[in-house]
């Protein structure tokens, strides 16, 4: 059976990169004594796969992973004895049986949603909340953008799906596809480009809030759905 | 929520912050006013190495054990945090408080190796206590700092920066010490008060308490204590009964990965082999072993508190412990239970280990290690290596039998005695065993049709209580020559073709054989070298040999003396207040039967008086047959 994990990262844990994440759930799922499915061979490994690697200082909420276990536990139980060997830090917040035919976490990644907030006095200038506003009602926002290839310019506007501003933070709901994915830094600096600004280092805090699939409806609709609602919860 | 020492500027800015942020797994975070002492227990190198000591894991979790007291972890900060921590004056913090350093009650050390020797100046500096022990006042401005671990065997060299050392297993006497520290502390007495008491605590040296008067040739007249009730000698402490104490089950986990990124079983202390090259066999005599029983229930439950998908076994020699075959077992069963892999120190290669071997490891993927050390039989009769080429080419015949195809052999140069044809041994040592692979293995199974032998040499630097220890070290330059004969002896052979030879660098070779035999006057050169930006030397791309031998300069000591010079059998050497055990009679005896080509038989054949069997345990007492 395969699992669909929602986790939450923050704090300290924050200075860890994706691939350290990845060896602390193989670690830690060891340590709760869940019974996951290996491959074979002489280095067995866990039948797994992460969503969408996160960024080093990003905190997030919405972190998802795909697991495959051989003996059924009831979505709570699971949580519990997780969180009882790991770190504060690192929470598991939901635990979901996926259908069947459910594609991977990672496949299925189409959009992610982030709250931006501001280190003190490194944030833009007063009236920055019309500006965005202003920012978002062009035709087109084009960025430079660095590929594996060198660079490619590429049009923001399509792959921000929603934002919303608030008095000190902003939410970005942006395409976090494989092929098309946006860091909301990117969007931040053509941001600042756009109000003749240069952010400064490191002024950005950020969060990501969800992350979500897609659903595409017959009359052409998209609908963006948190990963952890293509299964279901255990009781 | 806890608050890092460092800024999101700064561990943004840095490589690997993970190595600063603490908090890992199994990490103990106590209430500071519910302690009386703080500990801070270091490893002088970057974390990942400093992470996969298993010492420090010991000694961690014995200190947490105890109420009373709080350890935590510090290790080196890498270059790039070391900069920014001295332009902005940033304390060096411990990792689970994330406090500074300088507020603890002691700074625990240990040195593992010479070569980072200018890193425990780093971590003083970085943590703002005086370098040297004679700046840090009679107050308690700053820690006790105490050091421990192998190179203590002769603390000589880095005295004048530590307050103490612990000599021996950390494990028997630390509990004395903090009660006679809490007592000092308690009744306001100061800190040379509490130094003067603690060197009447069995195992501890303390450096201050002793002079050293000097010949005028340079070596050592007199070495006494300077009050009364100080001990002459200091007698290494010992753990007899390794099963009855304490050991950890729940190590702190990493979250980047260490360099030994798995769980470690220390199996057993000790050698019974008596190679004359090797310190470790001498000053952790007798060989004591772990009972089986405990062992297999240390793995289980290291196995769940950790969630490590490997373990191995730590000890000096594994295939030594009587009880491998019911442990290794044991481990088998368990890691297929648990999906976890076993990975094997280096055994002795027989059937038996190639058997255990090809049930757990990829015998197309692993290699085979031999460590003949020495490339004649006369050389390694010399050296007391019991392993003869006959030995040697059998184990290889089989391991190419059970389909392995890579091997790895070991040796050292400018060994006592050595000559040209002892070089040249070692290209033919290597040579017979490629042959050995094309006699053995027929072509149609040959993978890949090939063997890959790769031949790495050392150079050999004479260590403290051990019988070479009266032994000359050659020159930088001897030791390049001899690299070269190696290389130009292996280019000769029929089967070059499948060897690749490695030689170690000779100038840090050098260095580390005036600390492991130096004495107090080398101090002066560690400080001068560090003052001009010597740190991480053990990092090849960190170490500059240049501002080493400026700093020797400057400072008029001769690097010949410590290594090159011919010593004398009487000579008083600067570690021989220690008594580790074995007695220098014993090691004299070795040294001239090394020198007549003569061997030893191991601690289980027969006992040879080395002086191990006083305290009263382990190998010494086994029930003979």
């Amino acid at each position: 059976m395969k699992l669909r994990i929602k986790f939450k990262k923050f704090g300290p844990v924050k200075f860890i990169g994706h691939l350290d994440v990845m060896r602390f759930f193989q670690k830690g799922l060891r340590r709760a004594e869940i019974d996951v499915a290996y491959s074979t061979g002489f280095s067995p490994h866990q039948i797994m796969s992460f969503a969408s690697p996160l960024g080093v200082g990003l905190e997030s909420n919405g972190e998802y992973f795909d697991v495959e276990i051989l003996t059924p536990i009831s979505s709570q139980d699971f949580m519990d004895k997780f969180n009882a060997v790991s770190v504060p830090w690192i929470q598991v917040t939901d635990v979901r049986l996926l259908p069947d035919k459910a594609g991977n976490a990672m496949a299925s990644v189409a959009a992610a949603g982030y709250t931006i907030s501001f280190r003190e006095s490194r944030g833009f200038e007063d009236g920055w909340h019309q500006k965005f506003e202003a920012f978002m009602s062009q035709p087109q926002i084009m960025v430079t953008k660095a590929t594996k290839k060198g660079t490619a310019e590429i049009d923001l506007k399509p792959a921000i799906y929603d934002y919303k501003v608030s008095e000190d933070s902003l939410y970005l709901l942006v395409n976090a596809s494989s092929e098309g994915n946006i860091k909301p830094t990117l969007v931040m600096d053509a941001f600042a480009a756009y109000c003749g600004e240069r952010l400064r280092e490191n002024a950005l805090m950020i969060t990501r809030e969800e992350t979500y699939g897609s659903k595409v409806y017959k009359d052409g609709n998209v609908k963006y759905i948190p990963l952890a609602e293509f299964g279901e919860w255990m009781e | 929520m806890i608050k890092l020492a460092l800024s999101d500027d700064i561990l943004m800015k840095v490589d690997k912050p993970a190595r600063y942020i603490g908090n890992e797994v199994n990490a103990v975070v106590k209430e500071k006013s519910k302690v009386d002492v703080r500990f801070a227990m270091c490893f002088p190198d970057v974390y990942e190495i400093g992470m996969s000591h298993q010492g420090i894991q010991i000694l961690y979790g014995m200190f947490n054990s105890f109420e009373d007291t709080w350890c935590e972890r510090v290790y080196s900060p890498w270059v790039d945090l070391d900069r920014i921590m001295r332009e902005e004056n940033i304390p060096l913090f411990a990792l689970e408080s994330q406090e500074p350093v300088k507020d603890f009650d002691f700074l625990g050390i240990t040195i593992q190796y010479e070569m980072c020797y200018t890193n425990i100046l780093q971590v003083l500096d970085l943590a703002q206590i005086p370098l040297k022990a004679s700046e840090r006042g009679d107050g308690w401005d700053y820690p006790i700092v105490i050091g421990g671990g192998p190179c203590t065997y002769n603390p000589e060299p880095i005295a004048d920066f530590f307050d103490m050392f612990y000599i021996g297993e950390g494990e028997t006497h630390y509990r004395k010490l903090l009660d006679v520290y809490k007592a000092c502390r308690k009744e306001a007495k100061s800190r040379q008060e509490f130094l003067y008491k603690a060197s009447k605590v069995p195992g501890m040296y303390v450096p201050s308490m002793y002079d050293v008067q000097y010949k005028e040739d340079g070596t050592i007249a007199s070495f006494t204590p300077v009050k009364e009730g100080v001990p002459a000698t200091v007698l290494k402490e010992i753990v007899m009964d390794v099963s009855d104490c304490y050991y950890p089950t729940k190590t702190v986990v990493p979250y980047i990965k260490a360099t030994q990124d798995r769980v470690v079983l220390e199996i057993q202390r000790g050698c019974i082999r008596g190679c004359r090259f090797c310190q470790a066999g001498q000053i952790y005599r007798p060989v004591r072993e772990r009972d089986v029983e405990k062992l297999k229930q240390y793995a289980v439950e290291l196995l769940k508190n950790t969630g490590y998908e490997e373990i191995s076994l730590s000890s000096l020699s594994s295939s030594d412990y009587s009880q491998l075959p019911e442990l290794i077992d044991f481990l088998i069963e368990e890691c297929n239970k648990r999906h976890t892999n076993i990975s094997l120190p280096s055994l002795r290669i027989d059937a038996f280990s190639l058997d255990v071997m090809s049930k757990v490891q990829d015998v197309k993927k692993s290699s085979l290690t031999f460590a003949p050390e020495a490339g004649s039989q006369r050389l390694r009769d010399v050296i007391n290596k019991g392993l003869t080429e006959e030995v040697i080419l059998k184990g290889a015949a089989l391991a190419f039998e059970g389909g392995w195809t890579k091997v790895k052999l070991y040796f050292m140069l400018g060994l006592p005695t050595e000559t040209e044809e002892d070089i040249r041994g070692i290209a033919e040592l290597s040579n017979k065993i490629a042959a050995t692979f094309f006699e053995t293995v027929p072509k149609e199974k040959r993978v890949n049709g090939k063997v890959q032998i790769v031949t790495s040499t050392s150079f050999f630097i004479p260590k403290p209580f051990t019988p070479f220890q009266w032994a000359k070290q050659f020159t930088k330059e001897e030791f390049i020559e001899k690299a070269h004969q190696t290389k130009r002896a292996i280019a000769s052979q029929l089967n070059q073709k499948s060897i690749k030879y490695n030689y170690h660098e000779a100038d840090v070779s050098v260095l580390e054989g005036v600390f492991a035999r130096g004495d107090r006057k080398v101090a002066d050169v560690i400080l001068k070298a560090y003052e001009k930006g010597c740190m991480y030397d053990s990092w090849s791309e960190y170490f500059d040999n240049n501002k080493w031998l400026e700093s020797f300069d400057e400072c008029g000591v001769d690097i010949g003396f410590y290594t090159t010079r011919e010593r004398d059998l009487d000579e008083i050497f600067p570690w021989d207040f220690i008594d580790c055990g074995v007695t220098k009679a014993f090691l004299k005896r070795e040294w001239q039967k090394a020198l007549g080509e003569t061997v030893t038989p191991n601690c289980r054949m027969q006992c040879q008086g080395c002086g191990a069997m006083r305290f009263g345990g382990g190998v010494c007492f086994e029930v003979k047959n």
